[in-house]
């Protein structure tokens, strides 16, 4: 891999072989097992071999890692019955392999609406499992960097981790663009003004809400390096906060004091503004290590 | 959906190779796995493609892929979603370029 390597750019396969160390990854249920979508096929529409999923074992700088990526340009990234069970599976054998952490290279508008009830099912299966993991005391990072974003059920997973890092490039979000257009009208959201909807979703937006713990260039390399900064973190005595009833209670306490505190706003600008963001309307312009520095600004 | 099969004669047999698979399904692209085949004196095409009606095209250019490479003991199956024709050589050529003989590491 060059110096630059954009990680949009690369495909879910090429994602997974250049965040571990060259030449370990190690796939589960690959290509030839033929593991396919039965719901496609009965609707006459294309699978893939893999369903859109690659999982499998590996090592980051010589620790043992289970990751997985989505392959965004197919379906969307959608989460099927098989693309689903293929996450929960890699969670389930986390227990058993107990690696340094668990990393998904996340990029999915969310539910595979062709698989409707077995596609939601086969999310709140991941999650459920998801949590399992991080209660295991196993780490689990979200690195979000591709083109299709993380929206809908798989913007909810991605809640559920320890740690999400994302590029300036990329968005999360529930509800994507068009949803919210279609239901409440262009005036409301214009799924088509780009900027907009980088600015509501986009990486910068979240980190600087404090949703995203890591923001990074399109690079290949900076999101190895985040995931390996987050890994040493957690190898630190007592860094890594257990999921209690409490902790959850003070991120719902936080969560009503942004709707108390940014809740009128109509744009992002005017939040970042309120967050006390020097110049906001520069923001979009910004390089990630700048976005980083305004962060570090607030907390001195 | 359609689902076609062509079996034609050839000669080069690769080294032994994992299955090797290259391109996505998505618009217009398709994906490609190579995988050994029993049979050396023949490559076999199993091709499911969301595009009905192109069965003489499709034969024309495996045969065209065919009388390039020769290959021998490979199974080659694609999941199309309406690639066109010069899309279907080139993730074919990429294909084989990926394989251990020809000491590429495409992926």
């Amino acid at each position: 891999m060059n110096a630059h390597t954009s990680f949009a750019e690369l495909s879910a396969r090429q994602r997974v072989q250049a965040m571990v160390d060259v030449g370990t990854f190690k796939e589960f249920l690959g290509p030839s097992q033929r593991v396919v979508s039965p719901h496609l096929a009965a609707l006459g529409v294309p699978y893939a071999f893999d369903d859109g999923a690659v999982i499998g074992s590996g090592t980051l700088n010589a620790n043992a890692v289970l990751i997985a990526a989505q392959e965004g340009e197919f379906m969307g990234g959608g989460v099927g019955e098989v693309h689903g069970a293929k996450l929960t599976g890699l969670f389930r054998r986390a227990l058993r392999d107990r690696p340094a952490a668990v990393l998904v290279l996340a990029e999915s508008g969310g539910v595979r609406l062709h698989e409707a009830n077995a596609g939601l099912i086969a999310v709140s299966e991941v999650m459920r499992a998801l949590l399992d993991v991080r209660a295991a005391g196993i780490p689990v990072l979200m690195l979000i960097g591709g083109a299709n974003g993380c929206f809908g059920g798989m913007g909810l997973i991605a809640g559920c981790a320890d740690f999400v890092v994302m590029s300036d490039a990329a968005r999360m979000s529930m509800s994507g663009p068009e949803v919210i257009e279609s239901s409440h009208g262009v005036e409301e959201f214009d799924a088509r003004d780009r900027a907009l909807v980088w600015r509501t979703t986009g990486g910068k937006h979240r980190y600087l809400m404090g949703d995203c713990d890591r923001l990074v260039e399109d690079d290949v390399a900076a999101f190895r390096s985040a995931a390996l900064d987050l890994l040493g973190q957690c190898k630190q005595p007592g860094a890594k906060q257990p999921m209690t009833l409490e902790s959850l209670r003070q991120a719902h306490a936080r969560l009503q004091e942004r709707i108390e505190n940014v809740g009128d706003c109509k744009d992002a600008t005017d939040i970042w503004q309120r967050l006390g963001v020097a110049h906001p309307e520069r923001v979009g312009d910004m390089e990630a290590a700048e976005i980083q520095a305004l962060v570090a600004r607030e907390q001195a | 959906m359609e689902n076609l099969h062509f079996e034609l004669p050839g000669q080069r047999v690769p080294s032994r190779f994992d299955a090797v698979l290259v391109g996505v399904v998505g618009s217009g692209n398709l994906e490609v796995m190579l995988e050994p085949g029993s049979d050396p004196a023949h490559c076999t095409f199993a091709i499911h493609t969301s595009a009905r009606g192109f069965g003489p095209i499709w034969e024309a250019v495996v045969r065209n892929f065919q009388n390039q490479h020769g290959l021998g003991g490979v199974v080659v199956s694609i999941n199309d979603m309406g690639a066109t024709p010069a899309v279907v050589s080139l993730r074919l050529d990429q294909a084989v370029a990926s394989l251990p003989d020809a000491g590429g590491a495409q992926i």
